[in-house]
């Protein structure tokens, strides 16, 4: 094969860039490989796009890609009847008012908590903090029941807290905190802790005080771990079907998009198409989120920060 | 579709948005302030316990204290009453297909593969990915998955795996390629038990490969955003002193990245362990694909079980204890190294 080795990084980038790497994947190879995995990894969401688009009857009958040749059938059907269904205005709404608190909370009192963790001693700190990492692996499952019921006795239930004018989406900002809260703590611990001990002495002989510490250099330093989180704690809350139906499942005026959709299916399958749909409806918000975020990802974002 | 509720809830929204933040800060300025107020000895003593104070109290409130109540459960027939260790005898009778066995069995599959899939696929294309000027366009594809919910997702690898009996025409993308390209007979993917390798059941494969799909846009950033973050003048300084690339990956790239690899790695274990939504959603624990959190949530939301839903979350959590004792040595070496 001829092909045109990529020149060797040059001396000032940062890239990994073994010469074996470099001579075999060079250029044009690196660029098919990598361009071919991404469409392999981009097939089932394709598959469901075009499907999204097609008449019921095709779907069952006929592979998607048979509607990429002539006679196309393309049809709006599944849209319009999904939009027509449910009032997603309403639930939309609900999914902003639980995600964005769902994850300030969390992501915030994690990053405190990893803070202490990683730079301040206490009594105790490397136990509770094992703790926090066993409990990952509770399995949420578990916690419903009892949860459920102190909530009650609390008067933490939608209908109660709108009764007495406090947004009813409470229950569900603390549910959601409480669990992403280990993996919040556990994550930006390990990256606080990677953070250079000089920055922190340094800082210290100027006199600089804890929170000066924190929101000056922890935090600025910390906003690509940061930012993953906050996509990550995002997700799952925008995605979360099962919290939601357990805590708030039986109110329509705070249901989440996630419990609008599956309403949307009838129990027994019927209405299977809507779900497709419904399905590239429900991405929007946390692909715009990705994308918006994703820039933080800076490469070096340590690089120059401590001299020499 | 009337989205005239964005119009008058506005308020509400604003208020949220802005008043938590708010609340947060006030909470943390307003304790700092209290600390400085206290004499010089005791302020080491009490600061740490209010930066990590609200983050305890929720995760004991909604982890711990109901995580407890179950280990109690878990010894408890119906009435409360207290009957040893019966439901873990019941749950681990019939060795190896009855009561949870299967569930084991699926769980250390999914262990296995789960996480060695994702780290492997993660770390692979965020080498890669590094290497070409449209790294971030590749990257949000990949990532794309994470953004579907389970329910989606499900949907999405139903279509994949569909299947209709040889001769017709196929309606699932894998079984079209495997009649076309490879001319095999289509296979129901879900259902089909037939061992690989002689020990692992294609159906449970086929339900990793699914969540794998879904998850690899998580490794992928975060070992990526860590490739990022070694420094530049490092790899510089290594190469100056004459050091091949294959001696920076070893000796710079891989020890710095290592943290990250064991986060997500941990990480992913524990997901493998409390897999649930794909294995609910696909086949509900159907043709011996069942795992652990499924069979607790069956046995507690359909057959009331209480006492053996506690016996197998208490299983559950003892199977993370090796996970527990590995954290805790990284914790250490890191500790030992500052």
């Amino acid at each position: 094969m001829t092909i045109a080795v990529a020149s060797p990084t040059s001396s000032t980038t940062a890239r990994f860039s073994p010469r074996w790497l470099s001579d075999r994947l060079g250029g044009f190879v690196l660029h098919v490989v990598v361009i071919g995995l991404t469409v392999a990894w981009m097939v089932p969401t394709i598959g469901l796009l075009i499907t999204s688009f097609r008449l019921p009857a095709d779907i069952s009958n006929s592979g998607w890609w048979t509607a990429l040749s002539p006679p196309f059938k393309f049809t709006l059907d599944n849209y319009s009847q999904m939009f027509a269904a449910s009032n997603l205005g309403q639930s939309l709404f609900n999914s902003f008012m639980i995600s964005i608190p769902a994850t300030v909370i969390p992501v915030t009192l994690a990053a405190f908590a990893a803070y202490a963790f990683a730079w301040m001693k206490f009594p105790g700190r490397d136990w509770i903090f094992l703790a926090l990492v066993g409990l990952l692996a509770v399995p949420l499952q578990l916690t419903f029941i009892p949860v459920t019921t102190e909530f009650v006795k609390l008067g933490l239930t939608p209908q109660h807290l709108t009764a007495i004018g406090l947004p009813p989406f409470i229950p569900l900002w603390l549910a959601h905190a409480g669990y992403g809260l280990p993996f919040s703590i556990y994550l930006l611990s390990n990256f606080f802790r990677a953070l250079p001990s000089d920055l922190f002495e340094s800082a210290e002989i100027d006199g600089a005080g804890t929170l000066t510490v924190f929101f000056r250099i922890v935090l600025p330093l910390s906003v690509p771990a940061i930012a993953s989180l906050v996509i990550f704690q995002f997700l799952w809350v925008w995605n979360d079907l099962l919290v939601a139906l357990i805590y708030v499942g039986g109110v329509a005026t705070v249901a989440p998009v996630t419990v609008t959709l599956v309403n949307l299916v009838g129990s027994y399958g019927q209405n299977y198409q809507l779900l497709t749909a419904a399905a590239f409806f429900s991405m929007i918000v946390p692909l715009v989120v990705f994308l918006s975020l994703q820039r933080y990802f800076v490469r070096g974002i340590l690089a120059g920060s401590v001299k020499g | 579709m009337d989205f005239s509720v964005l119009l008058t809830d506005l308020p509400t929204l604003v208020v949220v948005i802005i008043g938590v933040p708010l609340v947060l800060a006030a909470y943390i300025v307003g304790g700092e302030y209290l600390v400085r107020r206290l004499p010089d000895k005791s302020r080491p003593a009490v600061r740490p316990w209010i930066w990590v104070a609200p983050a305890l109290v929720l995760v004991t409130g909604f982890l711990v204290a109901p995580a407890i109540g179950t280990v109690f459960q878990s010894f408890q027939d119906k009435n409360g009453v207290f009957i040893g260790f019966q439901n873990f005898a019941a749950q681990l009778a019939g060795f190896p297909t009855g009561g949870a066995w299967i569930a084991i069995r699926n769980n250390l599959f999914w262990l296995i593969f789960y996480t060695l899939f994702v780290l492997a696929f993660g770390l692979l294309l965020a080498v890669l990915f590094d290497r070409v000027p449209y790294e971030s366009v590749v990257k949000s594809l990949i990532f794309m998955p994470m953004a579907i919910s389970s329910v989606a997702l499900v949907v999405i690898w139903k279509f994949m795996y569909a299947y209709q009996p040889p001769g017709q025409p196929q309606t699932g993308t894998l079984n079209f390629i495997l009649n076309t390209v490879f001319h095999q007979d289509p296979r129901t993917w879900i259902q089909d038990e037939t061992p690989l390798l002689g020990l692992f059941p294609l159906n449970d494969l086929a339900l990793i490969g699914a969540a794998v799909w879904g998850i690899v846009g998580f490794s992928l950033v975060i070992l990526s955003a860590a490739l990022k973050g070694i420094p530049g003048d490092l790899l510089e300084a290594a190469r100056v002193d004459g050091a091949g690339e294959i001696t920076i990956f070893r000796r710079v790239i891989f020890p710095l990245m290592m943290p990250t690899v064991v986060v997500v790695g941990t990480t992913l274990v524990i997901f493998a362990l409390k897999a649930f939504d794909v294995v609910y959603a696909m086949t509900n624990g159907n043709y011996n694909t069942d795992v652990l959190a499924n069979r607790m949530y069956q046995l507690l939301y359909n057959s009331h079980d209480f006492g053996g839903a506690s016996a197998v979350a208490v299983i559950l959590l003892l199977t993370v204890i090796p996970v527990l004792i590995f954290n805790l040595r990284q914790f250490r070496a890191v500790e030992a190294r500052r």
